[in-house]
């Protein structure tokens, strides 16, 4: 009998090509996604003449710079050049590229999963931070730097030292209007931006257990804003029937073959973690940030904490936090009126969010305009099939085209400064979506409740009466 | 890159916490190719008003010379973007010293030459308190593990792999190619053992 091994142990152990005197091993990598981020990437690999080691296991998509509005040719030429650079090492290199064109587009960490690329036990890396999204799948997933990306494209493997391991979870029931954007906002205000540092985390627990894949990739999704190395919840029954019939998935009697493989990945019964924390999922709230880090978090029902009362640093960061974001201490969150919302994302701009922000929205007016963005091609055609965009667009809201939108600003797409937006998004770093931009992140229904009431609103009382 | 085991600057203190990537540079700066440098991006929105006028007061541009910041907690959390070491290495910084980093951040640091040296939170706030506004010289010993800054010998904290790549400026991708074959051979037996780990047709 071998010792109990941790989920995360089982997909590290099975992709050790080797491991150094100094503990440090070198991992084979089984999926590398890019994007027009990666040219730094590309560049170090032209600069040493060097060919791409593993054409079919590298997919390129165009996210960060896509247009959401009047397509390409009307963009910016910068961001015209980042896609044809994009594109163009793709058709150097010979690697599969979802291009603006392509029905397969939209942001890396939805279509990676969308189309089966995303597998449970799989390695998973890309030059973004929130690749920690694909563990949602049981597979190991973390962001990597422009150095780390050339590495990859040049060897199919990277040098990592085995982080620890941490365990959160979160049992019980999510009361109504409650998601598991709440959730990890939760559990990051209370252990901190960097409370995971170091840590490879595993979401456990009923409250995890009842998600969806589209719940367990938004929480895996901001473990990084915890400050893990990755995120994971164990593959189950809900895993395998999101992934039967996705086009790069297996197929067929390999799909069997694989499934029972990924049902065996769960962490045994009496591995060790690290770290160990336990949340009941009653005493989690429709949360909100309220200031420049994704730990300044509180349930909306709450009023601005007064810096006063917070150890000498934290004082001074929350006081340059209230001072950036216009509030003032004591004042409740709720009512604090915004300019604008955006729905999207890695974060949230799944069919699920999408329908739980039109949930929200259906009948009503929102009193700020706003942007809708949709998580890829895909989901934007269905939500146009399940009568979503009319919502939207009823509501007086954008229905935009896919891509990383308002979340980074990247493509043009910004928040004016001294303008409040609440945002479904992963960040509310001071200028995360515009110079002097006033970020609030919360829920896709919080932000459907937001845009209802022209501020922060709790979404409970607009859930009343619905389904 | 090539490797380096002392240095001795001047340092300036940034009593800001969780400093994150998107602050060391914006996002709409990192479609430049890196030939141009990008010294003049970092901490831009700090250094810089809207009209692209420099702050007077804000320490880097009172202090253009500093080459090792001292800072809070958390610093470079956030996005990968490499960018934010380019930033940071353009302008001139050889070494941040913090209580901790984001990881992704130290990792990048360390593959470009820049020192991610991690001391106590106590030991930061001393730091800050004795620099305040001002400079200070400041010597690191890579090999010694140590730090001298504003009168005081700091312990210099770095994981072993991290320091012997700094100071030998090893590159991971000429170390790797020494492995070809036993890659090469975990890739044949990952492909018999997990089939399925392997894309199918779209």
């Amino acid at each position: 009998m071998s010792a109990p091994r941790t989920l995360f142990d089982k997909v590290w152990d099975g992709h050790v090509v080797l491991e150094r005197p100094d503990g440090v091993a070198l991992l084979w990598v089984d999926r590398h996604f890019v994007h027009e981020g990666s040219h730094h990437g590309f560049a170090k690999l032209a600069a040493r003449g060097m060919a791409l080691a593993q054409p079919e296991l590298t997919f390129g998509v165009v996210d960060h710079y896509a247009p959401t509005r009047g397509g390409l040719a009307a963009a910016a030429p910068d961001i015209q050049r980042m896609v044809r650079t994009l594109e163009t090492n793709a058709e150097a290199h010979g690697f599969r590229c979802f291009g603006l064109d392509d029905p397969r587009q939209g942001i890396v960490h939805v279509i990676g999963p969308e189309q089966g690329l995303t597998l449970p036990g799989l390695t998973i890396n890309c030059g973004d931070s929130h690749t920690s999204t694909h563990g949602a799948f049981g597979a190991l997933a973390f962001g990597i730097g422009a150095t780390e990306v050339a590495h990859v494209l040049a060897t199919q493997t990277i040098w990592q030292k085995r982080p620890k391991r941490m365990r959160i979870t979160i049992e019980g029931v999510l009361g109504p209007g409650v998601s598991a954007k709440d959730m990890a906002l939760c559990w990051i205000a209370r252990l901190g931006a960097d409370g995971a540092q170091g840590h490879a985390v595993e979401y456990a627990g009923a409250a995890v257990r009842n998600l969806s894949m589209e719940g367990r990739m938004t929480l895996c999704n901001l473990s990084i804003e915890g400050g893990a190395r990755c995120g994971l919840v164990a593959p189950d029954q809900v895993t395998v029937d999101y992934l039967h019939g996705r086009p790069f998935a297996p197929a067929g009697p390999e799909f069997d073959r694989a499934a029972q493989v990924w049902m065996d990945l769960a962490s045994d019964a009496q591995a060790l973690f690290d770290r160990e924390i336990l949340l009941d999922a009653a005493d989690i709230a429709p949360t909100v940030t309220w200031g420049t880090s994704p730990e300044e978090a509180l349930p909306v029902t709450a009023s601005v904490p007064d810096p006063a009362g917070l150890p000498q640093g934290r004082a001074e960061r929350a006081r340059e936090a209230l001072d950036y974001m216009g509030l003032i201490p004591g004042q409740p969150l709720a009512g604090t009126p915004i300019d604008t919302v955006f729905i999207g994302s890695c974060t949230n701009a799944r069919i699920e969010d999408l329908r739980a922000a039109a949930a929200v929205l259906s009948g009503r007016r929102a009193k700020v305009p706003g942007l809708v963005s949709p998580g890829s091609r895909k989901i934007k055609a269905q939500a146009e099939q399940e009568g979503l965009d009319r919502i939207f667009i009823e509501a007086g809201l954008e229905w935009a085209e896919p891509g990383c939108s308002m979340c980074v600003g990247m493509n043009g797409d910004i928040v004016g400064a001294g303008k409040r937006c609440a945002s479904t998004t992963n960040r509310n770093f001071r200028g995360r979506q515009g110079r002097g931009a006033r970020t609030h992140l919360m829920s896709p229904a919080m932000v459907a409740a937001a845009a209802v009431a022209g501020g922060l609103a709790d979404v409970r009382p607009l859930l009343e009466g619905r389904a | 890159m090539s490797g380096w085991t002392r240095f001795t600057g001047q340092a300036v203190a940034l009593p800001l916490e969780s400093i994150d990537t998107d602050q060391l540079i914006p996002a709409r700066f990192m479609s430049a190719p890196r030939g141009e440098g990008y010294g003049s991006f970092l901490l831009h929105d700090l250094r810089f008003d809207s009209a692209g006028k420099a702050d007077p007061a804000f320490v880097l541009n009172r202090h253009r010379d500093a080459n090792v910041l001292v800072t809070r907690r958390n610093f470079g959390c956030g996005s990968s973007r490499e960018a934010a070491v380019y930033a940071l290495v353009d302008f001139g910084i050889k070494a941040v010293i913090a209580p901790s980093f984001g990881d992704i951040f130290a990792a990048n640091a360390i593959n470009n030459g820049l020192l991610p040296a991690s001391a106590g939170a106590a030991v930061v706030e001393d730091l800050i308190a004795a620099l305040g506004a001002d400079t200070a010289e400041v010597g690191i010993d890579l090999a010694a593990g140590a730090i001298f800054l504003a009168g005081r010998g700091i312990e210099l904290r770095l994981a072993p792999d991290a320091r012997d790549k700094l100071i030998n400026g090893w590159d991971d991708i000429d170390l790797t190619k020494a492995h070809g074959q036993e890659i090469a051979a975990f890739c044949a037996r990952h492909r018999r053992q997990a089939p399925w780990s392997w894309p199918g047709h779209g």
